[in-house]
């Protein structure tokens, strides 16, 4: 299990491009942070996640 | 009548004096010691950037590529004569009325990944106060993939008229800060409201003093 914005879900062996994608979210607009790091958008699609994993994913909204 | 030929503004250690009384000796020193980017000067930035320059902080750094327009004034600190101004000027001129010996260094820039690392470099503290919901995402990914050293406050969901105490500060990762809501994107139809995105402006100002004054918890 892995720990989304405090979430608890069965993510483990996903990799944040297929998170996002199950999470409905466009990569343009989100920063990801792994266990306290960001996690560049270039690898997105190489980062597994595993279990104990605590993720944050901000979602920018317009307005300012 | 006020006349501006007849005012004469206070000195440099009569402006310090006020604020130090006001702040403490302590928290004063930190702030006038202190430097803030802050990118994008709209409804947020403007208000970011007065809030800052009143607070006393020693050296702003004030970015934004646009012009004043009058869709902006529901909102954004600028006067209706500065229409058509680049906002780093007009913004400039109104910080140095406010807090003439504020060390302010304006730039008419539009910010992307390449010139991010290079023009931020000098700066404690950056503020992401920019409009576009893809542009708040670029400017953050860069810092935080580019400048791990740098602390950022970020502004995210202040459209509409909900209620104001959605609006909170969190702290996302040690050095990662972001106020607003969170949900109240202005692309749903919701317009931007003045008392609104000044709540989120202040969040984000207010994190800011907290950081210079060593107070990194929320």
């Amino acid at each position: 299990m892995v720990k989304i914005n405090g979430e608890l879900l069965d993510k483990d062996g996903k990799t944040v491009t297929e998170m996002l994608a199950d999470m409905d979210i466009s990569g343009q607009r989100v920063a990801v942070e792994l266990n306290e790091e960001i996690v560049p958008k270039a690898k997105y699609g190489e980062t597994v996640l595993k279990d104990g994993d605590k993720i944050e994913v901000v979602r920018f909204v317009g307005g300012g | 009548m006020w006349e501006a030929a007849d005012t004469v503004i206070p000195t440099r250690e009569e402006m310090y004096k006020a604020l130090e009384e006001r702040h403490g000796a302590e928290l004063q020193r930190k702030l006038s010691a202190a430097s803030v980017a802050v990118c994008g000067l709209g409804g947020l930035g403007s208000n970011i950037a007065i809030a800052l320059a009143r607070a006393g902080v020693g050296k702003l750094h004030i970015l934004d590529f646009d012009r004043v327009d009058i869709s902006n004034l529901n909102r954004q600190q600028y006067f209706p004569e500065q229409l058509g101004q680049f906002k780093a000027d007009a913004m400039y001129d109104t910080l140095k009325r406010i807090a003439p010996y504020c060390d302010i260094v304006k730039e008419q820039v539009r910010l992307d990944e390449e010139n991010i690392p290079k023009l931020l470099a000098e700066d404690d503290i950056i503020v992401e106060a920019f409009d576009k919901a893809d542009q708040k995402a670029m400017l953050v990914n860069c810092v935080l993939e580019n400048m791990p050293e740098k602390y950022l406050v970020s502004g995210s969901g202040m459209a509409g008229i909900a209620s104001s105490n959605m609006i909170t500060t969190k702290r996302v990762t040690k050095r990662f800060y972001l106020c607003g809501d969170g949900v109240s994107d202005v692309e749903d139809g919701m317009g931007l409201v003045s008392s609104r995105v000044l709540i989120c402006a202040g969040h984000q100002a207010h994190a800011v003093i907290r950081m210079i004054a060593g107070e990194f918890d929320i």
